[in-house]
């Protein structure tokens, strides 16, 4: 069993959505539960409470739902001869689809065909705490593997009992079981017939080792490409059902707004409408989403707010300790000091003291958060997109006091998340509605309301003092972090002094988990600030980095990236810039070089103000054992663009609890015209178990954009975004 | 109010019963079930609702449907010819120039618009033309690459 500590331990401090309280509270009901298989093999891992721990990922939805069960993955072989796997992982965009695909095609000696995935159906998959934290390459995976590892051997056993041979006489060839000379053959499907039996996968069941992979390790297409490219893979926002409504939820005025008062006799006027009111919570549903719309329009509602503060106070907001205990002791976090700061300052030839920020940000998906929910008496379906369909599940049972085995969760392959969905409100909203009604429900929120009551990737200020002696030698460093998170705050440099710490705020906006957590922040700040000690004792910043770092893997990337970039061997043009950075975070080890330009501003940007022109980046990475090359690249390509919004120009405007620009129109992020070239090196290391590649590359580019405008024009830029507005250059 | 009744779709002609001023993008997706294109902004500025009206590529979410009726309207769904792919759609695959796909229909189909406009674009004149299209996860460099391999001016994909 793994108990609520285990998970507490386990979770990072960054995810402040799972440790929110529930939205929502409505009326009890209950109801019973029951699942099963057909006929054939189903092979089941049991968790280990070493595995159980390494999956202990997840906050509120923990808390409420019934802890596991003792399985942790499922295949069945069906008398078909197909085997489905079963996962509580989700496909949001990470590519996990397919290269989970790959490891169970690989460790079964199948080929990738003959392998589906059942993925985040809370029916039928086993419990999982959710997708994110860059966890299912190195947890999932093994976990699949060892059970497609002794699958194989079991049905061997069993093939060989049937063609009377012995065990070690046969393998597995392309979905048949066949001897040495190939005279005695048997399908699958063959040794699955008529059976119906359950095997425990033993504990000790030895994997295929990376240097062994026949399907990992290649760059095969994803498993479903032809679905997304004719447009007919079906998303939540796609789901139709049989009667199905559509429904709108009124929003409230402000953040955290009570409603006083609501005037909704226009609205149930409307032929077809219904409106549901409980507590805070307003919604229609009417057959078609126009009239939704309207009839939520139609109504009038009096919310009443407190003045909530605006961008230009929120650093100084953010420096001030939470009122709120989270986590750790004191809800802080960082690693223990050490030796002494005051010593090492008093070494030092040169000290700084600087100070960064980073603004509010949002995961902007292009699926927005969606829901379809169907209730049948008290048990309800929801098709949503989440990266946690347990925790959803646990929301929602909560949400209506019903048993989670009364609720189920589908989650169809998702258009993005990033981080952002996490949470199932629109599950809940939806199926709020749905009970209302009588009749299916979809709910798909605007892009206003993605961007409005979704939540934002943390804004932080970063504290850096340290001291470097005149030949480079970092000799202290003290690094604070106010509210962004403690991911990333570790460091590889090798310094005697250190003091490295996060301190929890009251963060005036709802922020929670996004791609990278808080190592994107904490990166952003260490790799400025080494640029700028570098700079202080005039030493290159490759050379920098590399005389204060032994680790062996992070040297490796900087090598590798600082080689193809061409770093030293050439000098910028005029008005272009270089800049490198380099990091880890969550097994993966990344080094970004970048040139940048400053061009004439175009369009409606500011006349005085050059605009910052990111034209090419070059980034080495190395999680370990590369499962898919190509979808690693792509990964690495994404983050890379992703990041270059929140470096140069995504930040979010509030003021009084509202959301100031919550469009596409307004909020700026990267399209074709920011593309740089972007060349990726990938560090293989068949000889390091594979870690999760989804999040790491987007720490990189920030600083190394930041470094290469310092080397371009002499200005040191430390907030992100670096310059939503371009950069005033004075000639 | 004034109702749209006949749609041409996908070469073929289509009943509905809708308020003319109700969007395309609303009618192909909740009256017609062609799902393939998708909501993203509502307000033209991501690209993802892209459709072809008589082969000119259009915001079908900030598109009255009134404003289709007697044209010609491909949408992803009517881009296979005989069970065969197009070829955007196989160089997308190709090039693996998606993650999540909720953007892809949109992509394919403003890169046919491009195609039908400039047969061989540039990187610049596709960047130019596909600049409406948001790809939150960020595959542009793919997508540019599936365009180039859909228009004959790469054969060799990236061998990753």
């Amino acid at each position: 069993m793994i108990d609520k500590q285990d998970i507490i331990n386990e979770l990072e401090l960054d995810r402040f959505e799972l440790f929110e309280k529930p939205h929502y509270s409505f009326a009890f009901d209950r109801r019973d539960f029951l699942k099963g298989f057909g006929l054939g093999i189903v092979f089941i891992v049991p968790i280990t409470r070493a595995l159980a721990q390494q999956r202990g990922e997840s906050g509120r939805g923990a808390f409420n739902q019934s802890l596991p069960n003792d399985v942790g993955a499922w295949i069945h072989l069906d008398e078909d001869g197909r085997i489905t796997v079963f996962t509580g992982k989700v496909e949001v965009g990470q590519n996990t689809r397919t290269t989970l695909t790959q490891s169970v095609a690989d460790e079964l000696h199948v080929p990738l065909s003959s392998v589906r995935l059942v993925m985040g159906d809370t029916d039928v998959v086993p419990f999982d705490m959710g997708t994110f934290g860059s966890r299912s390459t190195p947890t999932m995976a093994p976990q699949l593997r060892k059970a497609a590892a002794a699958a194989r051997e079991m049905l061997i056993a069993m093939a060989a009992d049937q063609l009377k041979v012995a065990p070690a006489d046969l393998r597995i060839l392309d979905a048949r079981f066949v001897n040495h000379d190939k005279s005695k053959t048997l399908t699958l499907a063959e040794v699955a017939k008529g059976r119906k039996l359950v095997k425990v996968i033993p504990e000790d069941i030895t994997i295929t080792q990376p240097k062994d992979w026949m399907i990992a390790g290649t760059s095969v297409t994803k498993v479903d490409a032809k679905a997304f490219v004719t447009g007919a893979h079906q998303y939540t926002t796609d789901i139709q059902r049989e009667g199905m409504l559509f429904g709108k939820v009124l929003r409230p005025s402000a953040f955290n707004a009570t409603l006083v008062s609501a005037d909704t006799k226009a609205a149930e006027a409307m032929a077809g409408v219904k409106v549901v009111t409980e507590g805070n919570f307003v919604g229609v549903a009417s057959s078609d989403q126009q009239t939704a719309t309207k009839a939520a329009n139609a109504i009038v509602a009096n919310w009443k707010a407190a003045p909530q503060p605006a961008n230009a106070e929120l650093f100084d907001l953010l420096r001030k300790p939470s009122n709120e205990r989270r986590g750790g002791e004191g809800g802080g976090g960082g690693s223990r000091p050490q030796g002494s700061i005051a010593a090492g300052m008093a070494a030092a030839d040169k000290k700084l003291e600087q100070t960064y920020t980073v603004a509010y940000i949002a995961h902007a998906p292009l699926e927005p958060r969606a829901a379809v929910a169907e209730w049948s008496g008290d048990k309800v379906t929801v098709w949503t997109g989440t990266q946690r369909p347990f925790g959803v599940r646990g929301e929602l049972a909560d949400a209506f006091h019903i048993p989670e085995a009364n609720v189920r969760v589908i989650v169809p392959d998702t258009g993005s998340g990033y981080g952002g969905k996490h949470t199932g409100e629109c599950a809940i909203e939806a199926a709020r509605l749905a009970k209302a009604t009588g009749k299916p429900v979809k709910l798909v929120w605007t892009r206003e309301e993605e961007f409005t009551w979704a939540y934002f990737r943390p804004a932080g200020v970063i504290d850096v003092k340290s001291g470097v002696k005149n030949d480079g030698t970092i000799t202290a460093w003290e690094f604070h972090n106010y509210n962004s998170g403690p991911s990333g705050l570790p460091i590889k440099y090798e310094i005697p002094n250190t003091d490295i710490r996060y301190h929890a705020a009251d963060s005036p906006l709802r922020q929670g988990s996004y791609r990278g957590l808080a190592a994107t922040a904490n990166h952003f700040a260490r790799e400025s600030h080494i640029d700028e000690l570098a700079q202080a004792v005039n030493v290159d910043a490759l050379e920098f980095r590399l005389k204060n770092t032994k680790d062996e893997r992070l040297r490796g990337v900087l090598t590798a990236a600082a080689n193809k970039f061409g770093w030293g061997r050439t000098k910028p043009a005029a008005n272009h810039g270089f800049g490198i950075s380099c990091g880890f975070e969550k097994g993966g080890y990344v080094a970004t070089c970048v040139e940048i330009s400053l061009e004439s501003p175009t369009g409606k940007e500011d006349p005085k103000n050059k605009r910052i022109r990111i034209v090419r980046v070059v980034e080495a990475f190395d999680c370990g054992a590369v499962v898919n090359p190509m979808q690693l690249k792509n990964q690495i390509e994404g983050s890379i663009v992703q990041a270059i919004g929140g470096a140069l120009f995504e930040s979010i405007e509030f003021k009084d609890g509202k959301i100031l620009n919550p469009k596409f129109s307004s909020y700026r992020v990267p399209r074709f015209s920011d593309l740089p070239l972007i060349e990726t090196v990938l560090v293989d290391r068949r000889d390091i178990p594979s870690a999760g590649a989804g999040e790491t590359p987007i720490v990189g580019l920030a600083p190394a954009v930041a470094n290469a405008v310092f080397n371009a024009t002499g200005v040191r830029l430390r907030s992100l975004p670096l310059a939503p507005r371009g950069l005033e250059v004075k000639s | 109010m004034a109702k749209v009744t006949d749609l041409n779709v996908n070469g073929k002609k289509m009943t509905v019963d809708v308020d003319a001023t109700a969007s395309l993008l609303s009618v192909l997706r909740n009256d017609l079930h062609l799902t393939g294109s998708k909501y993203g902004c509502g307000e033209g500025q991501c690209g993802a609702c892209t459709v072809l009206l008589d082969g000119q590529p259009v915001r079908s979410c900030i598109t009255q449907v009134a404003r289709a009726a007697g044209k010609q309207i491909t949408t992803i769904e009517g881009l296979e010819r005989d069970g065969n792919l197009h070829p955007l759609q196989d160089a997308f695959i190709k090039a693996d120039a998606m993650q999540c796909a909720y953007c892809t229909s949109g992509m394919i189909m403003a890169a046919a618009g491009l195609l039908k406009k400039t047969a061989r674009p540039s990187r610049d004149e596709i960047i130019e033309g596909m600049n409406g299209n948001i790809c939150r996860c960020g595959t542009y460099q793919r997508i540019v690459e599936a365009i180039q391999i859909a228009s004959g001016q790469t054969t060799t994909k990236e061998a990753a």
